[in-house]
């Protein structure tokens, strides 16, 4: 059995490993010698990254989680500064008990805020909150050549537009200001809507948004004609009612070893969807529950990923603009459900108008779908051209933190701005995927 | 809110143990030899609910100043309830057996310098009749090894002072704790491959806080290693001396 690199991504895909992985602890220290004197080097955070945008293959990466400190916190007005390797889980720890919030949270909770940044990740509340590097009010950034440099909207405006979704390739961030959202509680009233297809979620989603600071759908990416899109809306407000607990773990902790194969086949998928769905059909409805089984039902358990097997699994998230969105996501369901792939997770949420906030951040006006495939490779990656295709014509993005595969023609194409990202990059400063992506295509 | 004195705060163990602290509401006290990075941690555990955090820059080796920081430490707490000395180095093995001087200051780093600070520490401690003293040894003190055995030395040196120490304090009510963790995953051990045998700081950290409230003599950390050594200190030295273990 070949021995598993020590930072390594979700998707568990890479073949390549660093030659050298290095940790850092403290802000105020130097850029390790090894890794300047390396041909690159490359932040990890905690390698929640599907593909290899986290990895820097035959070069150095550098682990942030030690550097997890708080500088900062006022609870009177929510500004807080910590380290870049601090996890949201940690953050949510040490502020919801004060009544603060994270201003934007993915779909697990153990993403450290430095990956949050260089991501530019968006959540639930992307409809009024937008991403979480809007809420970013200053960082410092530790360049390769020993330089030190703040940056805000007003100091250094272009490294601060460049590094919040700059996947980690500006520097390294040493510390980072951000603001908080209030909160009456950690709990959320949720509200589960059934819809019966793609076209009654495009109906039913504005006015939901419109109630809810938080909106996301689960659809059955295997059902078929009239019922193609069926899925359940889930909404839910930020509540008091401090005195429930924060939910108990289910029987399943933790996936404790990756199996050979994939667990996770079409009559599974298929029997998983049916259930799911008519299980949260019965209960939809309003309830109060605590904030982590709502925005992070998957932590629940550890190493989930681990049942995709030895060979991991691909994600493929795309964000189609308004007026595209329902026929381009119809058709990328009809194409996966022709390649009996099929997805457990299947996620559809509609996005704010908000402007971008990095140079090559992802999220933006429109639909974004993402979805998980057993790696089977070629099939599986013609099936991901395919969406490609669909994703390209209809004018849409693909989520670079999620991808390990894509072609340079369709990321130059999704993100021609990406030279300007190139000409802002630390020269010390590179990852697998920016190799890979950035090929001449000359 | 415990009155918690911690030497060698920088260090990635004791910053875990100190975490636990901060979060009961605890009084700390830190000394360590690098005043940036100390007060980084300082002001971390501020933020995650100390009731206040007191920091003293000191190098373990400059004896002179034991008793004086220690004193003022003591002062800004306002007693002591539990004392953690937890600073060290991981010798370069080679090098401390080509040159004896530098075997003697790794000596002087993770065995006198302990011995001396304990020392300030029972004799501050002894007339009050009360707190704990926590020292990080480790189960590498418990045999003699190639790969070692000058910090295997240093470390069973500790040990062995500690046991005297506890004997002479027993009936006084200051307790005694040796610590001796296994494998733990942090920047001194950073150049190590890591395997099952590895733990984390924060579960270190766990172990440490139980075993000084159930005033504990000796732990291994995790527990699992008790067996382990007991099983390596049966070896006799004659096979033992052949192994490169
Ligand atoms: C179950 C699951 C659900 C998810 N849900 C969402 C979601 O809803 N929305 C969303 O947007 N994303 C989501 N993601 C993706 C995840 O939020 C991002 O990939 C995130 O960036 C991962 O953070 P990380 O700390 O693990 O960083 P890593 O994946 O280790 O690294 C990510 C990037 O951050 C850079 N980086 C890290 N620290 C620093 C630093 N100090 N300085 C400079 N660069 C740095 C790295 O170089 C790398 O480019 C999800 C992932 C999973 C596994
Ligand atoms: N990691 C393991 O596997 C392991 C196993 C058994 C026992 N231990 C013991 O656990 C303790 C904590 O170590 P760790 O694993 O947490 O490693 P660590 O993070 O490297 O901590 C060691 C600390 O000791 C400090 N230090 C070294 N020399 C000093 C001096 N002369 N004066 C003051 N401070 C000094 C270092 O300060 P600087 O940062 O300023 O250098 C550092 O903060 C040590 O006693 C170690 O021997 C560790």
């Amino acid at each position: 059995m070949t021995e598993e690199p020590r930072y390594g991504s979700w998707g568990g895909l890479q073949e390549g490993r660093s030659r050298r992985e290095l940790r850092l602890a403290w802000r105020d220290d130097r850029l390790p010698e090894e890794a300047l004197s390396d041909s690159s080097c490359l932040c990890h955070g905690n390698g929640r990254s599907y593909g290899d945008s986290c990895l820097n293959d035959g070069a150095t990466l550098m682990s942030t989680r030690g550097m997890d400190r708080v500088i900062d916190f006022d609870p009177a007005t929510g500004a807080f500064e910590c380290e870049p390797g601090l996890l949201i889980k940690e953050l949510l720890e040490i502020t919801v008990p004060h009544g603060w919030f994270s201003p934007v949270v993915p779909g697990t909770q153990f993403v450290t805020i430095g990956g949050a940044v260089a991501n530019d990740i968006h959540g639930k509340n992307h409809h009024l909150a937008g991403s979480f590097g809007s809420h970013v009010l200053s960082f410092e950034l530790l360049r390769s050549d020993g330089s030190r440099l703040t940056c805000s909207e007003s100091e250094n405006p272009e490294l601060f537009r460049g590094t919040i979704g700059g996947l980690g390739l500006t520097g390294l961030i040493t510390r980072i200001r951000f603001r908080l959202k209030h909160v009456p509680g950690a709990h959320i009233e949720q509200e589960k809507h059934v819809f019966r297809n793609l076209s009654q979620f495009f109906e039913m989603t504005e006015e939901l948004e419109n109630r809810f600071e938080h909106t996301v759908a689960w659809i059955d990416c295997l059902s078929k004609g009239r019922s193609l899109g069926r899925g359940i809306m889930m909404c839910g407000n930020h509540a008091s009612g401090s005195s429930l607990k924060a939910p108990r773990a289910g029987l399943l902790r933790s996936v404790p070893l990756t199996p050979p194969f994939t667990l996770v086949n079409a009559p599974m998928i298929r029997a998983f969807n049916e259930v799911y769905f008519q299980k949260n059909a019965l209960s939809a409805g309003s309830s109060l529950i605590h904030h982590r089984p709502f925005f992070f039902p998957l932590d629940g358990v550890e190493n989930w990923n681990r049942i995709y097997g030895r060979r991991g699994f691909h994600q493929y998230q795309c964000v189609i603009p308004h007026g595209a969105a329902e026929d381009a996501i119809g058709d990328m369901l009809k194409r996966i459900r022709r390649s009996r792939a099929g997805s457990f997770l299947a996620v559809l949420k509609r996005m704010g108008s908000q402007k971008p906030a990095g140079i090559l951040s992802f999220s933006r006006p429109g639909v974004t779908l993402a979805l998980d495939f057993s790696n089977h490779g070629a099939p599986t990656l013609e099936l991901l051209e395919d969406l490609d295709r669909i994703t390209r014509s209809s004018g849409g993005v693909v989520y670079c933190a999620k991808d390990a595969r894509m072609s340079p023609e369709s990321f130059q194409s999704y993100y021609p701005q990406w030279r300007e990202l190139e000409r802002l990059r630390d020269p010390a400063f590179n990852s697998s995927f920016w190799r890979r992506v950035t090929k001449d295509l000359s | 809110m415990k009155k918690i004195l911690i030497i060698g705060a920088t260090s990635a163990i004791a910053e875990a143990t100190a975490r636990l602290h901060a979060e009961d509401g605890d009084r700390l006290a830190l000394i360590a030899r690098n005043e940036s990075h100390l007060e980084a941690v300082a002001q971390d555990l501020r933020q995650r609910g100390a009731e206040s955090v007191s920091s003293f820059v000191m190098d373990a080796n400059d004896f002179a100043r034991h008793e004086e920081v220690l004193a003022a430490a003591d002062e800004s707490l306002g007693g002591i309830d539990f004392a953690l000395i937890a600073h060290g180095t991981l010798p370069d093995q080679e090098l401390c057996e080509r040159s004896a001087q530098s075997m003697r200051d790794e000596f002087s780093t993770n065995c006198t310098s302990t011995l001396s600070l304990v020392t300030v520490l029972a004799n501050m401690l002894e007339p009050r009749g009360a707190g704990s003293i926590g020292v990080i040894t480790s189960v590498a003190g418990d045999r003699g090894r190639a790969s070692n055995y000058v910090y295997g030395a240093a470390k069973g040196a500790v040990g062995l002072f500690l046991g005297g120490l506890r004997n002479r304090l027993h009936g006084s009510g200051v307790h005694v704790l040796t610590i001796k963790p296994g494998f733990v995953d942090t920047p001194m051990t950073a150049d190590f491959s890591k395997g099952p045998l590895w733990a984390t700081p924060s579960v270190i950290a766990k172990g440490i806080r139980s075993a000084q409230k159930r005033r504990r003599d000796v732990v291994h950390l995790p527990g699992f290693w008790l067996m382990i050594m007991l099983l390596i200190r049966l070896i006799p030295e004659r096979i033992f001396k052949r192994l490169s273990i």
